[in-house]
C-alpha cells in the first residue's frame, strides 16, 4: 500500500478513556512520519465487549454508529489488536446481511492494527534515544491468531538499539483478560494471569510492553496488587517516549 | 430454582474445587506442556501443516455434505463385507443394541478399547447393571475405572493423574503386584492383567476413527494393540461410532491419519492402526466370528443441519484444542461436567444436550483462539462459542434447532447491555459519560468484585484521548 496522505484514528472505548496516552503517542508516531491524523469526534466502541458476551443486536448498533465516523476511503488505524481484530474480522459478519453491509465492509477492509500500520504501510524507522533497559513483550491473542500481526511488535522493538528483549515462559498462551471472561469466569482469570505475572516476573525485564491495553490493564492490575510487580506500558507510549527528542 | 441456574452454579462449584486443586493443576500443566511441544516437532514447516490441515478440512467437510448416501454405501459395503450394521437414534437404543448382541452371544465378559461414543451413551454402567463384567483395556481407562472416574480427556483419559496417584490405585486394587510408581513396570503389570482378560473375554467393543464408505472399512487407531486385541481375540466384536465419522474413500483415511496422530500426541504414527472389514472367514486363524457396527445419531444429524454449525462435525477427536486451551490447562476435564470437555466440549456439548442444559460451558473461553489455531480441521472454534453464547441469549437470532435457545438470558444482564448500547450509540451521552467518569475519577470504587479479588481497580484517565488529542492540535472531524 503507498503511504497515505490521511488516515483515521479509531482510539477504542478503552484507550480513550482508560490509556489516553497509549492512544497518543500512537497519533504523534503517525503525525511525525508526515501523514495527517484524524481524530473523529463522534466514534465510540466497536461493539466487541457485546459481541463476545452473544449480544449481537447490541454490538450491531453500536458498531453501526461508528460507520459514518470513517467513511472516506482512507486507513483506520487501531491501538488495540482485539478491536481492529473486531472490525476486520467480525464487521463483516455481524452486518451480514443488513443494508449497510457494504460499507462496514469497505471499512474492516481498510483498517490497520497499529503497530501492523507503523511496519508494513509506514515503514518506520526508529533512532533509540533512550537508556539501556530490559523489557518483556506480551502480545495479544488478537494481534497474534485474528490478526496474524505478533512478529510487527517485535520488529519494531527490535529496532531500538539500547532495548533487550527478554522472553517469558509459555509465551503465546492468553493473559486471562478475555473482556467479559474477566468477570464471568473471575477466578479462572485469576489463575490465569497469576501465572502470566509468574512467567513475566521471572524474566528479569523492568517493564512489559504490548499492542493491547486490554491485556496490560490486566497484566498491570495484577502486578499492583501483588505488589512486587513490573511495569506495563503500550508498544505506541513505549517507542514514542525512547524516541522522541 | 431455574435449571439455567443450577448449571452456572454446579459449573462454578466445579471449577472452584479444581482450582483449589494444585496437584491436579500441576498434573494437568506439566502434561500438557509436554504434549504441546511434542506437537509443535512435528510440525517444524507450517506451510506444510496448513497444505495438510487444508486437505484434511475438505476430507471432512466432503463428507459431511455427502453424509446421506455415504452412510448408505456404508451400510451396504458393510453388509457385503458380512459386518452388521445397527441404526440408534439416541444412547438408550444404542445401549438396548450392544446388551441385545451380547444377550443373544450369551457374552458374559467384555474387554473395551477406548471410545467417546461410549461415554456418550454411559455403556458401561448399562451393561454392567445388567450383570456383565466390562474391562477397559486402554491404560488409561483401565486406571480411571479403578478409580471410578470418568475420563477428563478425549484422548488421554488419565491425564489427570500423576504416576504416584497410578501407583496408589494398583496398591489398592492389585495388591498382589509389588508396590512401584515406575511407569514401565506399571505398564508391564496392566499388560499381564490385561492378556488373561483378553483371552477369556466373550466379546469386544471398539470405537471407530474413521469409517470408510467406499470399501465398508471401519479404521481405529490405538497405541497398546488393546485395540486390536479387544476386535480380533474375543469371538464377538461390536463397534460403536457417531454417524459423522464416515469417509467417503480410502485414499482419504492418510492424511486425516497422518494429522489426527500429530495432533492428538505428535507422534508421526501410531504403533497401531487398524483396518477392520470383515469377520473371521474359513480358514483363517484369528478374528471375531461375527463384527457389528452401531451407528450412533445422538444430536449429530440435527447440527448438520446450521450451515455455521455443521463445521463442529468435523472433529476427528484429537484433542488439540483441549492441550492448548489455557482455561483447560487450570480446571482438567472433570470441572467441565460434560463427556466432551475443553473447546470442543464448549461448542458440542451445548448442541448435543441443549443450552438450558449446559450453555454455561461457553462462559469458559477467553476467545485468545489457540484452539483454531491447531485444529487440524481448520474447526472455528472460537466462532461458533461466540455463536452459542448470541443463541443462549437471544433465541431469536437464529432457527438453529438447539434445545434452551435464549434460556440464559438474565434480566438484569440484557437490561445492561440496553444501556450500554444506548450510551455508545449517542456520541454526546458518551461524551458526558466520559466527562463524569474522567473528572470524578476519585470516586472510582477500589472494589469491583471478581476484577479486584485478582488486581487493583482501573482507574479513568484525568483527560479522555479525545481531549488530549484536541489540545495536541490533531484534526476533528
Amino acid at each position: 500500500m503507498p503511504m497515505p496522505q490521511q488516515i483515521y484514528f479509531f482510539a477504542t472505548c478503552l484507550v480513550d478513556l482508560m490509556y489516553p496516552r497509549a492512544g497518543l503517542a500512537g497519533m504523534q508516531l503517525i503525525r511525525r512520519a508526515g501523514v495527517e491524523v484524524i481524530y473523529p469526534d463522534n466514534q465510540t466502541c466497536c461493539g466487541q465487549p457485546a459481541f463476545n458476551s452473544g449480544y449481537r443486536d447490541e454490538a450491531l448498533a453500536v458498531a453501526r454508529a461508528q460507520l459514518g465516523c470513517f467513511a472516506r476511503d482512507i486507513p483506520v488505524v487501531v491501538p488495540s489488536g482485539s478491536c481492529a481484530g473486531m472490525i476486520k474480522k467480525h464487521w463483516p459478519e455481524l452486518f451480514a446481511g443488513q443494508a449497510d453491509e457494504s460499507e462496514a465492509v469497505a471499512v474492516a477492509e481498510r483498517t490497520f492494527e497499529l503497530t501492523e500500520f507503523l511496519v508494513d504501510v509506514l515503514r518506520l524507522e526508529l533512532e533509540d534515544l533512550g537508556q539501556p533497559t530490559k523489557i518483556a513483550i506480551h502480545t495479544s491473542c488478537s494481534a497474534r491468531r485474528e490478526m496474524g500481526v505478533a512478529d510487527r511488535i517485535e520488529s519494531l522493538v527490535a529496532q531500538l538499539a539500547n532495548v533487550e528483549v527478554l522472553t517469558q515462559d509459555r509465551k503465546a498462551e492468553c493473559c486471562g483478560f478475555g473482556g467479559t471472561f474477566a468477570v464471568k469466569q473471575g477466578d479462572v482469570s485469576g489463575a490465569m494471569v497469576k501465572d502470566k505475572t509468574d512467567a513475566l516476573r521471572a524474566t528479569d525485564a523492568a517493564k512489559v510492553i504490548s499492542q493491547d491495553c486490554g491485556c496490560l490493564m490486566n497484566i498491570g492490575g495484577a502486578f499492583e496488587k501483588q505488589g512486587d510487580g513490573l511495569g506495563t506500558q503500550h508498544i505506541a507510549e513505549f517507542l514514542w517516549e525512547r524516541t522522541n527528542a | 430454582m431455574s435449571e439455567a441456574h443450577t448449571q452456572t452454579r454446579e459449573f462454578h462449584e466445579r471449577i472452584d474445587a479444581a482450582l483449589h486443586n494444585d496437584q491436579l493443576r500441576q498434573n494437568f500443566r506439566s502434561a500438557l506442556t509436554g504434549i504441546m511441544a511434542r506437537r509443535a516437532e512435528q510440525f517444524p514447516d507450517d506451510v506444510q501443516l496448513q497444505a495438510l490441515r487444508e486437505q484434511a478440512r475438505m476430507v471432512r467437510a466432503n463428507a459431511l455434505v455427502k453424509q446421506p448416501q455415504l452412510l448408505e454405501q456404508l451400510e451396504a459395503k458393510l453388509t457385503e463385507n458380512g459386518i452388521q450394521v445397527h441404526w440408534a437414534e439416541n444412547p438408550e437404543q444404542a445401549n438396548q443394541i450392544i446388551y441385545d448382541i451380547l444377550h443373544a452371544a450369551d457374552a458374559k465378559t467384555v474387554v473395551k478399547g477406548k471410545s467417546m461414543v461410549s461415554e456418550e451413551t454411559e455403556l458401561n454402567h448399562y451393561l454392567e447393571k445388567r450383570g456383565l463384567t466390562v474391562i477397559e483395556s486402554d491404560l488409561g481407562e483401565y486406571i480411571i475405572q479403578l478409580a471410578k472416574e470418568p475420563p477428563s480427556h478425549i484422548v488421554a483419559p488419565a491425564i489427570h493423574k500423576n504416576r504416584r496417584e497410578v501407583a496408589g490405585l494398583f496398591k489398592t486394587f492389585h495388591p498382589e503386584i509389588p508396590y512401584t510408581e515406575d511407569i514401565d513396570t506399571l505398564t508391564q503389570s496392566t499388560r499381564e492383567i490385561l492378556r488373561t482378560r483378553f483371552a477369556h473375554a466373550d466379546a469386544g467393543i471398539s470405537g471407530v476413527n474413521f469409517a470408510v464408505a467406499e470399501t465398508g472399512t471401519l479404521c481405529l487407531v490405538e497405541n497398546e494393540g488393546n485395540g486390536r486385541l479387544s476386535t480380533t481375540a474375543p469371538r464377538v466384536h461390536i463397534a460403536i461410532t457417531g454417524i459423522e465419522k464416515v469417509v467417503e474413500k480410502l485414499s482419504d483415511v492418510p492424511p486425516l491419519l497422518e494429522i489426527l496422530t500429530k495432533s492428538a500426541t505428535g507422534q508421526p504414527i501410531t504403533t497401531y492402526f487398524n483396518m477392520i472389514s470383515r469377520p473371521r472367514q474359513p480358514g483363517e486363524l484369528d478374528g471375531p466370528e461375527a463384527v457389528h457396527l452401531v451407528l450412533l445419531d445422538n444430536g449429530r444429524s440435527r447440527i448438520r443441519v446450521d450451515h455455521e454449525l455443521l463445521d463442529t462435525l468435523r472433529c476427528i477427536r484429537c484433542g488439540a484444542c483441549i492441550n492448548h486451551c489455557p482455561v483447560y490447562v487450570q480446571l482438567g476435564g472433570h470441572a467441565y461436567g460434560t463427556v466432551y470437555p475443553g473447546p470442543i466440549g464448549l461448542a458440542l456439548e451445548p448442541q448435543r444436550i441443549g443450552i438450558d442444559k449446559v450453555g454455561t460451558l461457553t462462559s469458559a473461553c477467553t476467545m485468545c483462539g489457540a484452539c483454531g489455531e491447531v485444529c487440524p480441521v481448520k474447526i472455528p472454534l472460537p466462532k461458533l462459542i461466540n455463536r452459542l453464547r448470541a443463541e443462549a441469549v437471544n433465541g431469536e437470532r437464529s432457527a438453529a434447532p438447539i434445545s434452551g435457545r435464549g434460556s440464559l438470558r438474565k434480566s438484569g444482564e440484557a437490561g445492561a447491555w440496553k444501556v450500554w448500547q444506548w450510551l455508545y450509540r449517542h456520541p454526546g451521552l458518551y461524551r458526558l459519560f466520559k466527562l463524569a467518569a474522567t473528572r470524578l475519577r476519585f470516586l472510582t470504587p477500589p472494589s469491583l468484585g471478581a476484577w479486584t479479588r485478582y488486581r487493583s481497580a482501573p482507574r479513568p484517565a484525568a483527560r479522555s484521548l479525545h481531549e488530549l488529542a484536541r489540545r495536541e492540535g490533531f484534526r476533528h472531524e
